[in-house]
C-alpha cells in the first residue's frame, strides 16, 4: 500500500511552476466547495477567495488564453509575461507623471487605498503552466480595474468591480464575488448599486473589449480618459 | 521505519537527517496557531476521545510526576490536572467523611488546608521542541485558567533537559512520529523515568482491515490537505502530515523498537481499528 501512494504523491512533486500542487479532480471539488464556505465566512481570508477562482477557473481560463493570444497585444503579453510588482514598477517616475495618467492615478489609488501590488496570491492549484501566468496577470491587473473604474476597495467598491471581472473574464469566482458580495452592504449602498453601479459596470464589461489584452506597463503616459474611451468603458457615475 | 544512514523520509520526500528536523519545525511553526482547530476538524472531534482513553489508561493518582513530551499546545497537560484535580477532591470527600465528629472549626481549617494543595502535588512538564508550540500551549493555559502544577520547557525529545529517573510518567500524543531519531527518543524517555516509572505513547498507526484501510487512505489523501488549506491556509503541512503516517513503524515494529530501548511488559491497545494506537512500556 505504501507503494503505491509513493507513486501517486511522487507525481505531485512534478511542478509545472513554483508552488503548483497537483490535486485530483475530487480534491478540485472539495477545495471549490471549501473554499467557496470560508471566503463567505470570513471575507478576509482572500487567499480562499484566489483558490476558488483557480479551482472553478477550468473553463473561463482557456478563453481567456485564446482571447489573449488572438490579439496582438495580449499575444505579446502571454509571450513577455511581464509581471506587476513594486520591484518592476518605477514608482517615483510614475509619480512624476501628469495627473490624469495612467501611472499617476495607479500610484494615487495604491498610496490612498494603502494596498500593494505584492499581495496579490501565486497560483497553487492550475494545472497549466501558461494558465496560471493568465490568472495572475489578471489578479495583477485587478488594482488597474479600480483605477480604470474609478472605485475605492471598500466593500462596495470591490463588488462593483467584480461585477466588471465577471462579464470581462467570465469566471465563475467573480460571478460568484458579484453575486454574494452585496450580502454585507445596507440598503442605501444596494439601492446605489442596484441602480446605478452595477448596470455601468455590466454595459461597460460588455461593451468593452478584454482588459487583459492591454500592455499596461507601456501604457502609464497614457491619460486615464483616452484609455477609457479606447476600451469602450464608459465613463463612470 | 527507522533510517539507517544519512538519508531519511520527510513525508515521501527523501531528505537528509538535519534537513528533515527542519523541515519538521518549520511545519509545526506553520500550523500551531490553527493546530487545535485542524485536529479537530480532520479528527471530527475524535482526538479528545483518544487523550481522554489516554489519560484513563494512565490512572494517575495525586503525587504524580508526569513528563509530557511534544506536548505542544497542551491537550495532555490540562487534562493530567483535571484527572488529579478530580481524583483529589473525591480524595478530600472521602476523608471528611471519616471526621463526621469534628467541630466545624476544625472541618474549616481542613479545607484550608487542603484547598492551597488542590493537585496533590502532581505535577506536569510539557516539553517541545517548539517555540511557537510552547507559547500556543502557554496562551491557552493562561486563557483555560491553569497554573498550579504545570511548567513550560524547551526541549528535544532526543536529548532531554532532565536528570535521570526523576519522573513517574512519561507520554508523548501524537508526537513520536516527529521525531527524527526514534530510537534515541526512547533511549531518552527510559533515562528521565524513575524505575517502576510507564511510558505511554498515543500515536498514528496502521489499520489492517482492508476496506476500512482504503477508505481511511481516501480520507487521509483526498481530504486533509484540503481541510488544511481551506482551515489553515497551509496544504503542505497536511500533505506531510498524512504521508508520515504512512511512514511509521506499524503496532508491533514499535512495540519491538520500545522493548530494545529497555522497557518491560511492552504492549499496545487499538484505538478505532488500529487508526490510532496506545503503547505502554515499564521500566524496571
Amino acid at each position: 500500500r505504501g507503494g503505491e501512494e509513493e507513486e501517486e504523491e511522487e507525481e505531485g512533486w512534478h511542478q509545472l511552476y513554483p508552488g503548483h500542487i497537483r490535486t485530483s479532480p475530487l480534491q478540485k471539488t472539495l477545495l471549490a466547495a471549501g473554499s467557496a464556505v470560508m471566503a463567505l465566512y470570513d471575507p478576509y481570508r482572500h487567499d480562499m477567495v484566489a483558490v476558488l477562482g483557480e479551482t472553478t477557473g477550468c473553463l473561463a481560463l482557456p478563453n481567456l488564453r485564446d482571447k489573449m493570444k488572438n490579439h496582438p497585444e495580449g499575444y505579446r503579453i502571454l509571450r513577455e509575461r511581464p509581471r506587476i510588482r513594486l520591484s518592476t514598477l518605477d514608482m517615483a517616475r510614475l509619480q512624476e507623471l501628469p495627473d490624469g495618467s495612467l501611472g499617476r492615478e495607479y500610484v494615487r489609488f495604491l498610496e490612498l487605498n494603502k494596498v500593494s501590488p505584492d499581495t496579490r496570491m501565486p497560483p497553487k492549484f492550475v494545472d497549466d503552466e501558461e494558465l496560471a501566468y493568465v490568472i495572475q496577470r489578471y489578479r495583477e491587473v485587478h488594482d488597474l480595474m479600480h483605477t480604470l473604474l474609478g472605485m475605492p476597495t471598500n466593500m462596495l467598491g470591490e463588488v462593483v468591480v467584480k461585477w466588471f471581472e465577471a462579464v470581462q473574464t467570465g469566471l465563475p469566482m467573480c460571478v460568484l464575488g458579484a453575486a454574494f458580495g452585496p450580502v454585507r452592504l445596507s440598503t442605501r449602498k444596494l439601492q446605489v448599486l442596484a441602480t446605478e453601479l452595477v448596470p455601468w459596470a455590466v454595459r461597460s464589461g460588455l461593451n468593452a473589449s478584454c482588459v487583459l489584452n492591454v500592455y499596461y506597463e507601456q501604457r502609464w503616459e497614457q491619460p486615464v480618459e483616452s484609455l477609457r474611451e479606447e476600451l469602450g468603458i464608459f465613463p463612470p457615475p | 521505519g527507522l533510517a539507517a544512514g544519512p538519508e531519511m523520509h520527510f513525508g515521501f520526500q527523501t531528505v537528509t537527517e538535519e534537513e528533515r528536523r527542519e523541515k519538521i519545525y518549520q511545519v509545526f511553526e506553520s500550523v500551531a496557531k490553527k493546530y487545535d482547530v485542524m485536529n479537530d476538524s480532520m479528527t471530527l472531534g475524535i482526538h479528545r476521545v483518544w487523550k481522554d482513553i489516554l489519560m484513563h489508561k494512565m490512572n494517575p493518582c495525586p503525587g504524580t510526576l508526569l513528563l509530557d513530551v511534544a506536548g505542544g499546545t497542551g491537550d495532555i497537560a490540562f487534562r493530567f490536572i483535571n484527572y488529579v484535580n478530580s481524583v483529589r477532591q473525591r480524595q478530600l470527600q472521602r476523608k471528611l467523611k471519616h471526621h463526621q465528629n469534628l467541630s466545624w472549626q476544625e472541618i474549616f481549617e481542613s479545607y484550608q488546608k487542603d484547598r492551597l494543595n488542590s493537585l496533590g502535588d502532581s505535577q506536569v512538564v510539557v516539553c517541545d521542541i517548539n517555540r511557537e508550540m510552547l507559547k500556543v500551549g502557554k496562551q491557552k493555559a493562561q486563557h483555560l485558567g491553569y497554573s498550579e502544577g504545570l511548567s513550560w520547557v524547551l526541549g528535544n525529545a532526543e536529548e532531554l533537559p532532565f536528570d535521570d529517573d526523576k519522573f513517574d510518567v512519561y507520554t508523548i500524543a501524537f508526537g513520536i512520529r516527529n521525531v527524527t531519531r526514534i530510537d534515541l527518543a526512547l533511549q531518552e524517555a527510559y533515562r528521565v523515568l524513575k524505575p517502576g516509572g510507564r511510558f505511554l505513547c498515543l500515536e498514528f498507526s496502521h489499520v489492517s482491515n482492508p476496506l476500512l484501510s482504503r477508505l481511511y487512505d481516501l480520507y487521509s489523501f483526498q481530504v486533509i490537505p484540503v481541510l488544511g488549506e481551506v482551515i489553515a491556509g497551509d496544504w503542505k503541512s497536511y500533505q506531510y502530515l498524512v504521508e508520515s503516517i504512512r511512514q511509521f513503524p506499524p503496532q508491533e515494529e514499535l512495540k519491538a523498537m520500545i522493548e530494545d530501548a529497555g522497557f518491560f511488559k511492552v504492549d499496545y491497545e487499538n484505538l478505532n481499528f488500529g487508526i490510532v494506537a496506545i503503547h505502554s512500556g515499564f521500566k524496571l
